[in-house]
């Protein structure tokens, strides 16, 4: 429609022609020129006629027609113009409109099938839920039945356990009666003689008295016991006061009495006239050894009140300081930053030349101690060194004596090994020599006389006497020369051997004879 | 240190005597009685049978030598080596023995826990306590020894009898709020009794020597109870060790539990030490609870084990701060443990032929110089904590420690 719109305007030059002599030609001239004045008159133009009804051109008239007419074309063209414009706009954005329809439709679809999807999920998670509240539910029940069972098992195996214990006691009754009724003679203590009691007193008689003796022993024993502990308490008791007083006393000290502006101390008037004839009750030395319990309720509540007023001294002072922190100062009560560090400056000061005045003391100190001094210090220097040898030597010789009794002992038990292992030698030779001798005398019975059988024997009993009544020094006396002492001991063991020559003489064997006769003989 | 040879022993029978002067030890049926510095033998004794169990009377001056099996208790004497004493229960049989705390009576538990005999060594009286308690600890005597406590059972119900030990008189008599008692033991101040309940049952009853009950505490209920009790050596403190791997303090003031100790796997707290005993270095680095002596001034510590999961480690815990001072680790599992009477000082044995010892400066292992296997069970302290006696299945010996002079 639009292409056709435009094509009319623009015809082409030939078919302007055409198009122009197609209306008016040579012979209908009157006809056109009067059907155009009819025209532009019914448009309102001025009529093109010299006078109406005349036959004469007005030729300005005429011009003035189509420079109108023209004119009006322009704006009929512009304003077709115009129209198409708005027409492809309103085109265009219908056709935009349409795409967003169509996409807000999709979007729509997308969100109701989100929305479908999650109810679908909200859905299963809330069946999920209803199904762990119904697993825990029966869990508990499950908790409770087992307790339940296991309460009343712990009862039933508690009644078995008792039947089962009262046929034990039966058991046990009958078998007492038995054991009892035997009168055995076995059941019985021998001994040599009795021994005294530990505490050297006899034996007294149970009585009542006794009883009541007891009783009263065991009475004391606890009261001394709950008395040494009521001392005990009482001794904390009082450094627990003790420690309550001095708290109170630098609370006291602490709390600001001067820095209260008018208006506190007006509130604070009453009550701190109060809390002052308190304190000084109470700081009163008697009081706090009376222990009632008016007088403790007093002393903690005091206490606590004065903390309590510390606390918010502190905090106020807490306060002030982010005050000042923030810029808003009050000039009154607080002292400004700049100040604060001027002091602590001024103090660091002061410490680090008081810690140089030390150090330099220190220094002179030290000189004076190197420089060379008189002959005392040099006397008394002397004297610390010699002391310090002397205990160093003193320790060395305690040493050396320890070794040296160390050294005495090994030796006393080597001696002792030495001496054992001579006798066991000696014993072996003679038991080998007295063998031997046997078997000669077995042997050679008829060669040998009957006296030099005995002299040997007679010798050794001549020789008994001596030992026996000597025998006990060895055992006594272990250190010393160790060639005295074998031949006697050799001689008794002899007698040991030969008296039981029926016993195969080993190293043991020998020496638990040894310790037995020795017990014997002690 | 300085450790002395080997010698026989058999049943982990070897004690030190109370006044600290001699060792006695059994071999098989002999008892063998050793001056403590020289290890000489002083005494030999013979019994009838092989020895069970050997005890020292309190002043140090009879032995007794209880054979479980033939029912019979031998009593020797130190001073007079030809006295004797025989004491046979017949048909009654014997199941234990102790010495009264005078050192002049015997009580013998018959077997089936039947009676307790009393016998006189002073004179011809016998006495019986009948009923007493089938249980770890039935009998317990004051520290002072005037004092005994017996655990009885009648009807189903426990009991408890107080006896004088002078006349052998009963004192009191009273019924005990425990299902089943499983153990009795004394303050060492005498005054308060502790009774526990078995282990079914946590529950802990503390009695007055007159009687009263004064406390009762229970942790929790249902699960397994209390394993074993210690007192603090001056009665502020009772230790209750439970199966829960926890270690509950009560004080003497209140009976109420003042903190409870855990015996975690890992231990997170920085600032325990724990001393690991690792192959080569030299240094090693603890429901058995003991408490050391308290010096004056020292900081209470005491020792627990748990055996429950954690056999290999000793923790050791400071009273005074309330915390875990330092644990133990060992490489095999503990087999006893026993502080020095005199000094803060742990000795612990886990069954091989080291002793390991801690003190508060440090620790040590030291490898005994044996030949062979010498596999350390048991240890003992001598009174004077110089010495102590190394434990095994057939051997002792003897450790002698250098004291460190107290500057």
């Amino acid at each position: 429609m639009n292409s056709q719109v435009l094509r009319l305007p623009l015809p082409s030059s030939k078919s302007m022609h055409s198009f122009f002599s197609a209306f008016c030609t040579e012979e209908n001239i009157e006809q056109s020129i009067s059907y155009l004045n009819r025209e532009l008159t019914t448009l309102g133009f001025p009529s093109i006629y010299a006078e109406s009804k005349g036959k004469e051109l007005n030729l300005v008239s005429i011009i003035n027609c189509m420079n109108e007419l023209l004119v009006l074309q322009h704006k009929n063209l512009r304003a077709q113009e115009e129209v198409e414009m708005q027409h492809l706009k309103l085109g265009s954005d219908m056709d935009h409109l349409q795409n967003c329809y169509a996409k807000l439709k999709e979007q729509l679809e997308l969100s109701k099938r989100e929305i479908v999807g999650l109810q679908e999920r909200d859905r299963q998670l809330q069946s999920k839920n209803r199904n762990l509240h119904q697993l825990l539910k029966n869990e508990k029940d499950e908790v409770q039945k087992l307790q339940n069972i296991i309460s009343s098992r712990a009862t039933q195996y508690n009644h078995d356990m008792k039947r089962k214990e009262r046929e034990y006691n039966k058991l046990k009754e009958r078998l007492h009666q038995l054991v009892m009724n035997k009168k055995d003679k076995k059941i019985a203590m021998e001994v040599l003689n009795y021994v005294g009691r530990a505490d050297g007193k006899r034996g007294a008689w149970r009585t009542d008295k006794t009883e009541a003796r007891n009783e009263e022993e065991m009475y004391k024993v606890l009261l001394s016991d709950y008395e040494q502990r009521q001392k005990q308490l009482l001794v904390e008791n009082a450094e627990l006061k003790k420690v309550l007083q001095q708290m109170k006393k630098d609370i006291i000290s602490l709390l600001p009495p001067q820095k209260q502006k008018p208006k506190e101390r007006s509130e604070d008037g009453p009550v701190l006239s109060d809390l002052e004839e308190d304190i000084g009750e109470l700081n009163k030395e008697n009081m706090w050894e009376l222990s009632c319990e008016t007088v403790r309720e007093q002393l903690t509540n005091s206490i606590r009140k004065q903390w309590r007023m510390l606390k918010n001294h502190v905090e106020k002072l807490d306060n002030q300081v982010s005050r000042v922190h923030s810029g808003a100062l009050n000039e009154k009560d607080v002292i400004s930053r700049e100040d604060h560090e001027l002091e602590t400056e001024k103090l660091e000061l002061e410490i680090q030349q008081c810690k140089e005045m030390i150090k330099t003391q220190q220094q002179l100190l030290q000189q004076q101690l190197m420089s060379p001094c008189d002959d005392d210090t040099t006397l008394l220097l002397q004297d610390c060194y010699l002391l310090e040898e002397r205990e160093r030597l003193q320790e060395e010789w305690r040493l050396f004596r320890e070794q040296k009794k160390n050294f005495e002992k090994e030796r006393r038990s080597f001696t002792e090994a030495a001496i054992r292992l001579g006798l066991e030698r000696k014993a072996f030779e003679e038991d080998r020599g007295a063998w031997l001798k046997q078997q000669f005398l077995s042997m050679s019975t008829d060669y040998k006389h009957s006296e030099n059988v005995t002299t040997p024997s007679s010798d050794q009993d001549n020789r008994l006497p001596k030992s026996t009544s000597q025998q006990r020094k060895p055992h006594c006396m272990l250190s010393g020369p160790v060639s005295a002492e074998p031949c006697q001991t050799s001689q008794y063991i002899t007698h040991n051997s030969s008296s039981a020559a029926s016993k195969k003489p080993t190293g043991d064997s020998k020496s638990n004879q040894w310790v037995e006769s020795d017990k014997e003989e002690t | 240190m300085n450790f002395s040879e080997l010698f026989k022993l058999s049943g982990l029978l070897g004690r030190f005597s109370p006044d600290g002067r001699c060792l006695a030890s059994c071999v098989q049926y002999r008892l063998v009685v050793r001056d403590v510095n020289t290890l000489q033998i002083l005494q030999l004794y013979t019994c009838l049978d092989q020895i069970q169990y050997i005890e020292w009377s309190s002043d140090s001056l009879f032995i007794l030598c209880a054979m479980y099996k033939r029912g019979i208790v031998q009593v020797w004497s130190l001073e007079q080596p030809d006295w004797h004493c025989k004491i046979d229960e017949g048909s009654a049989g014997l199941v234990a023995s102790c010495w009264s705390p005078d050192g002049r009576h015997i009580l013998n538990t018959t077997e089936f826990h039947l009676r307790i005999t009393v016998w006189s060594l002073c004179t011809k009286s016998v006495s019986y306590i009948k009923y007493p308690k089938a249980c770890q600890q039935g009998i317990a005597f004051t520290k002072d020894g005037r004092y005994m406590a017996v655990a009885e059972r009648r009807d189903c119900k426990d009991f408890i009898s107080i006896f004088v030990c002078s006349d052998w008189q009963l004192l009191r008599h009273f019924d005990s709020e425990t299902q089943d008692l499983f153990g009795i033991e004394w303050a060492p101040n005498g005054c308060v009794l502790a009774v526990w309940d078995t282990c079914l049952e946590y529950k802990i009853l503390l009695y007055s020597l007159d009687g009263r009950l004064l406390s009762t505490y229970r942790a929790y209920e249902w699960s397994l109870g209390i394993k074993s009790i210690a007192w603090s050596p001056s009665s502020q403190f009772l230790a209750i060790g439970s199966y829960d791997e926890k270690v509950r303090i009560l004080n003497h003031v209140t009976w109420k539990k003042i903190t409870e100790f855990e015996h975690p796997a890992t231990i997170t707290n920085t600032k325990t030490i724990v001393y690991k005993e690792v192959e080569k270095s030299p240094s090693v680095e603890t429901e058995r609870l003991s408490f050391p002596p308290t010096r004056a001034l020292a900081s209470s510590l005491f020792s627990t084990q748990s055996k429950y999961n954690i056999p290999n480690a000793v923790w050791i815990w400071d009273i005074q701060k309330l915390k875990l001072f330092v644990v133990l680790e060992q490489l095999c599992a503990i087999q006893s443990f026993q502080w020095d009477p005199r000094q803060p000082r742990l000795a612990v044995c886990t069954g091989n032929s080291k002793v390991y010892l801690w003190s508060p400066a440090g620790c040590v292992s030291v490898q005994v110089p044996m030949e062979g296997d010498f596999q350390i069970v048991s240890l003992s302290w001598h009174s004077s904590g110089d010495s102590m006696v190394l434990l095994s299945k057939d051997n002792f010996c003897v450790c002698y420690l250098e004291r460190e002079e107290v500057k």
